[in-house]
């Protein structure tokens, strides 16, 4: 028998999990690939190959550190945030943070150099050439927003693990689908699976409108 | 009164190549100077190296008389202070008149100023009725002439130009030209510097002129005895238009 979901309540709990994890890892991962593609230094190259290389981190590895750290042995157990959306939302930071930071590097790397020369030459400091760089690779940068929040939404080991799927608190549209299929509840899990797709796509519209606004 | 520009045993080598080599030069203030030379002579090169872009392996920079070495935050507000204009067109992703407000707005202009001062100049360079238009979508000769302005809005004490009319019409190289005319004569203070492969327009608009060749300079006159008198072989081959290159 399928569980009575309250649907809306799980579609708005999905995106502000998936919404908040983008919004984080975004936060983090776009100045840390604009530092890491715009500076030269020693070790860059090996950074850039372990960024690329965390796209394909395991969502239950997430899952793991953040179950590990947050535990009550754990060593912040303290917070008691384990099995709630909180703990959800840092599962899935730490998987938009590698694909942020590495759409970001090649997003600025991109960049003509005749631009960064001329930015330079017009006299802006290091810090106004950086913002203007990061401007100038704008698709780039919404794309690894989009792709961040395109992982987050199809998420579902680490927001399992971490949240635990517990009705009216932590349940996702991932995990309500999981749970719906292994009880046979074929129907109903397409459903979600449905209202999955369609809010993904209505994200992914707004994030595109956003991408080719002319900047003006 | 000290030089506006003065370079002592500038060397800059790129892997194994030598593209400038001991290069002595002073270049007043006031002064139109014109850098001539075939392609890959060191040109541009040491016109980068003089805003900053580049950094010498050996010599040293002055400018009215103090020492200012690339990397440095003396460097950083020097570059302030010069404009430059590249070859290629080069705009921003953004509107004409923000293009034109960048140069100020770096510099914490208030927006009334800066409004005031992009109408200026919008009209002056022939782009007030683009001003809403993406930059990117104006022609070359049109890109040339806002990335000419957004150097020179802020008015700085000296000019670079690299090669910046080639593969422009002659309607927008004139346009140009006179900007630069414009440039010099608005203050006597005012120090241009023009790299250029074309004689003809360095016999229009320097006051003075070098000859670049293998990264050395091998002359530099006066534009009269440039063109008239040319000292060394090299620069009577160019002028006479000899040099295949």
């Amino acid at each position: 028998m399928a569980i009575e979901y309250d649907v809306v309540g799980v579609t708005l709990l999905s995106l502000y999990v998936s919404g908040c994890a983008t919004l984080l890892g975004s936060a983090i991962g776009i100045p840390l690939g604009a530092l890491i593609g715009l500076r030269e230094f020693g070790g860059k190259g090996l950074i850039k190959t372990i960024t690329y290389t965390m796209y394909g981190f395991p969502p239950v590895i997430s899952g793991l550190v953040v179950y590990f750290l947050f535990s009550r042995a754990g060593p912040l157990g303290s917070f008691g945030i384990l099995f709630t959306p909180t703990a959800m939302i840092i599962a899935e930071t730490l998987l938009v943070i590698p694909l942020t930071t590495g759409i970001t590097i090649t997003s600025v790397s991109e960049v003509d150099k005749s631009i960064k020369d001329t930015v330079r030459a017009l006299g802006a400091t290091p810090r106004q050439s950086v913002l203007t760089v990061m401007r100038e690779a704008w698709v780039g940068l919404v794309m690894a927003a989009m792709i961040g929040f395109g992982r987050c939404i199809a998420e579902v080991g680490a927001a399992y693990m971490v949240g635990g799927n517990i009705k009216g608190e932590t349940v996702v549209l991932t995990t309500a689908i999981m749970t719906e299929t292994r009880q046979g509840e074929f129907g109903y899990a397409i459903g979600l699976g449905v209202v999955l797709i369609l809010v993904a796509m209505a994200v992914f519209l707004f994030l595109r409108l956003l991408q080719e606004k002319e900047m003006l | 009164m000290s030089a506006a520009i003065d370079l002592k045993g500038v060397t800059k080598q790129f892997n194994d190549v030598t593209a400038v080599k001991d290069v002595d030069v002073s270049i007043a203030h006031g002064e139109i100077f014109g850098i001539l030379g075939p392609s890959g002579s060191g040109k541009s090169t040491l016109l980068r190296i003089i805003d900053f872009l580049e950094t010498p392996d050996t010599g040293k920079l002055f400018f009215d008389g103090v020492e200012i070495c690339a990397g440095t935050v003396a460097a950083g507000k020097k570059m302030r202070e010069i404009g430059m204009v590249l070859q290629k067109p080069v705009v921003l992703n953004r509107s004409v008149a923000n293009n034109l407000a960048y140069s100020l707005f770096i510099r914490g202009w208030d927006e009334k100023k800066i409004d005031a001062r992009v109408d200026k100049e919008l009209r002056r360079c022939g782009l007030s009725d683009r001003r809403r238009k993406n930059a990117r979508t104006l022609s070359g000769g049109e890109m040339q002439r806002l990335s000419f302005a957004r150097s020179t809005v802020y008015g700085p004490k000296i000019l670079l130009l690299d090669e910046f009319a080639a593969n422009l019409d002659p309607r927008n190289v004139g346009l140009l030209e006179e900007q630069i005319r414009r440039y010099s004569s608005e203050d006597p203070s005012r120090t241009v510097v023009i790299v250029t492969h074309n004689i003809f327009q360095a016999k229009r608009l320097c006051t003075r002129l070098a000859l670049m060749w293998d990264g050395e300079i091998v002359e530099i006159s006066d534009k009269n005895a440039f063109f008239e008198n040319p000292r060394d072989p090299r620069s009577s081959a160019f002028v006479k238009g000899d040099l295949v290159y």
